[in-house]
């Protein structure tokens, strides 16, 4: 997995709650059977026209965030279908993080288990960098989860609280399964326990 | 004496292996639930790091999503989906994994056929890479949706790194009005307590009307707790749990029946047990519902009307609300029963067992499909197919003019050729609203199984409580 320590990047303002995963990667896109390759089906529905021409309305066919690497929604984001897909869409088309009021809880463990990093930041928080990415061409934001902060180049800077062992998995691009396998032992002493 | 503890927290205290100190604890799975959607790339990751499948004795498999519901198109698979159905095949042959495919007798969607076989069993920790996981806890299992790499993690150690969830209880007390169904009581918690409600939370439904439940609705409750953002839904087993239980294929046998039987019974929250959040809801509040916008959390009773954007409770619902009637076709105050439909579709593993096509036929029973409908029901599992057709239901739905189809996911998500036409407006007894869920551009109305027939014998969202049954 990518390490993610800190990270400058342009910011998309999707300015929308309850995003779920089938708006994120729509089913028909499901029966690849690569992990690979999702990026240019991100927000299928959204950002192309039924005749597959780039839908101009659509936040992120707007020429200035073209090149975004940070995206900030509204509050639930991720809800819905259990799809892995969504992470790895959002990974391949080039998103780094996501910054938004809340997450749904499995999108939320997908992400990390595929280095992109969920900041949970007030409402108010997000609402300010909402409207500091439709404002300012050009917005970035830098993301340091070392120091757990966010900041921008205007005096922004807010911190966020992670779950400390998908901080370290982050940081480190560390495999959990590896990490679980160290307590074969204990894992092995249970099913016997279990059996008995 | 020990601490009182919940349901959850005595189901939850029994799996945990170990908890290290540089690790969220460690919690064991007694069952894995896999499909060919979301475990391809998990095997693939196996593969590529030389692993094997921990135990392939708790791991079984079916075929759901990509599936025909026509036995003329079962034939003539798209090349696509056909190979994702063979990935899942091969990988079974190569790591050991029951497969339950599409010859056998006993596939059909992966939340029913768990119950249905007696995979599913009060106190289980169970998994499977889709979020209707959630269904398995109506017997009292800790059950959860899990993605793909979290699939690879159990498939190599049967274990996973959880953080403890927090704990709800809904507690319904009263007995719910005639012609009000689980599906009804889940649409309405939803709208209760909203999409995002049960996030970080495991749900134990409780109280009068909850226990009146049999467990076909318990799972469909169960079923829709992912839709108020929940980790799992439980509720606490009973009579009617072991009642469902007894006799099936892979439930316990002879002593080892009578020894599950007596720790089954202390799956119970203890008096005085503390959980996280309390909700108490009156039963007979609830009404028969019809979600009108796009997610599940946008619903209102079959005799409301179409809510108006500019009375919302915030800038940003409103926004959301308009939004939604837009996609949906909608205009703010419509009544609900004004709203005329396209499709009705009977199916998903919220609304496809036995119980809820017997409730859908009695409503069809001597009436036809509206000249404008095109109605269809597709049953859980072949087995519930042919326990339907043993008690004649295909023949009430097949005279009324519905399509009886073979098993599957089919038009609960549209990965198969069962899809909505743009503009199309389906009453469906499945879990999900979104926009483009059931196909690009359609609009779907959750509703319940009885509803949904009621829908398409009139043509419109009709009132079930006033129904003149034949």
């Amino acid at each position: 997995m990518q390490p993610f320590r800190q990270h400058t990047g342009i910011v998309v303002p999707l300015d929308r709650p309850n995003v779920d995963t089938d708006q994120i990667i729509p089913k028909q896109f499901l029966k690849r059977i690569e992990r690979t390759g999702f990026g240019q089906f991100l927000f299928n529905d959204w950002r192309f026209t039924p005749d597959g021409k780039p839908n101009p309305e659509f936040v992120l066919n707007a020429p200035r965030y073209k090149s975004a690497s940070i995206l900030v929604a509204a509050k639930n984001f991720g809800c819905g279908s259990s799809r892995e897909h969504a992470p790895w869409a959002l990974a391949d088309y080039g998103f780094r993080a996501i910054i938004a009021p809340s997450f749904a809880d499995i999108f939320s463990n997908n992400c990390g288990k595929n280095g992109l990093l969920t900041v949970v930041l007030t409402e108010a928080e997000v609402n300010e960098l909402l409207k500091r990415a439709q404002q300012t061409e050009g917005y970035k934001l830098t993301i340091d989860l070392e120091r757990k902060q966010v900041t921008d180049d205007q005096g922004f800077r807010a911190s966020f609280g992670i779950d400390e062992f998908r901080r370290r998995c982050l940081l480190d691009g560390l495999d959990d399964i590896g990490l679980t396998l160290r307590h074969e032992a204990e894992i092995a002493a249970y099913e016997q326990a279990q059996a008995g | 004496m020990s601490k009182p503890r919940t349901l959850f927290e005595k189901v939850w205290d029994a799996h945990v292996i170990c908890e290290p100190s540089d690790q969220p604890p460690l919690i064991y799975i007694d069952l894995h639930l896999v499909h060919e959607v979301t475990s391809p790339q998990a095997f693939d990751g196996l593969r590529a790091a030389g692993r094997k499948v921990r135990r392939p004795e708790r791991t079984i498999a079916t075929v759901d999503h990509n599936n025909p519901t026509t036995p003329l198109e079962l034939t003539v698979l798209e090349p696509i989906s056909a190979k994702q159905m063979e990935t899942l095949r091969k990988n079974c042959r190569e790591f050991g994994i029951q497969l339950f495919d599409m010859g056998s007798d006993d596939r059909g969607i992966v939340h029913v056929i768990g119950p249905e076989l007696g995979f599913t069993q009060p106190g289980k920790t169970i998994v499977c890479g889709d979020s209707h996981t959630s269904t398995h806890g109506a017997f009292g299992a800790l059950a959860f949706g899990i993605g793909t790499s979290e699939v690879e993690h159990v498939l190599a150690t049967q274990c996973l790194p959880q953080q403890k969830p927090r704990t709800m209880q809904i507690n319904v007390k009263g007995k719910l009005p005639a012609g009000v169904s689980a599906k009804d009581l889940a649409l309405g918690i939803i709208g209760k307590i909203g999409t995002d409600g049960g996030t970080g939370h495991v749900l134990e439904f409780t109280g009068e009307a909850i226990r009146a439940l049999s467990m076909e609705g318990r799972m469909t409750l169960c079923n829709m707790s992912i839709e108020a953002g929940a980790r799992a839904g439980m509720v606490a087993p009973d009579d009617t749990t072991i009642a469902y239980l007894r006799g099936r294929s892979h439930a316990p046998q002879g002593a080892a029946w009578d020894k599950a039987l007596a720790y089954w019974n202390t799956l119970h929250t203890d008096p005085g047990a503390q959980y996280d959040r309390v909700v108490e809801i009156d039963a007979g509040s609830f009404a028969p519902y019809v979600t009108w916008g796009t997610n599940p959390g946008m619903v209102v009773p079959v005799t409301g009307e179409v809510p108006d954007p500019s009375i919302s409770a915030s800038e940003a619902d409103r926004r959301a609300a308009e939004r939604a009637l837009q996609y949906m076709g909608l205009s703010p105050r419509m009544p609900i029963q004004t709203i005329t439909i396209d499709r009705v579709f009977i199916g998903s593993c919220t609304n496809s067992r036995l119980e809820d096509l017997r409730a859908a036929a009695k409503v069809v029973k001597g009436y036809r499909v509206n000249s404008h409908v095109q109605a269809m029901v597709v049953p859980g599992s072949q087995k519930i197919k042919q326990e339907a057709e043993n008690e004649g239901l295909d023949r009430i739905f097949t005279e009324a003019g519905f399509e009886w189809r073979e098993s599957g996911c089919s038009m609960c998500l549209a990965m198969n050729p069962d899809v909505l036409q743009p503009g199309e407006r389906c009453a469906s007894t499945s879990n999900r609203n979104f926009e483009g869920r059931q196909g690009r551009d359609g609009r779907t109305h959750l509703v319940s199984p009885a509803m949904a027939a009621a829908a398409a014998v009139t043509g419109h969202f009709t009132d079930v409580r006033q129904w003149e049954f034949k």
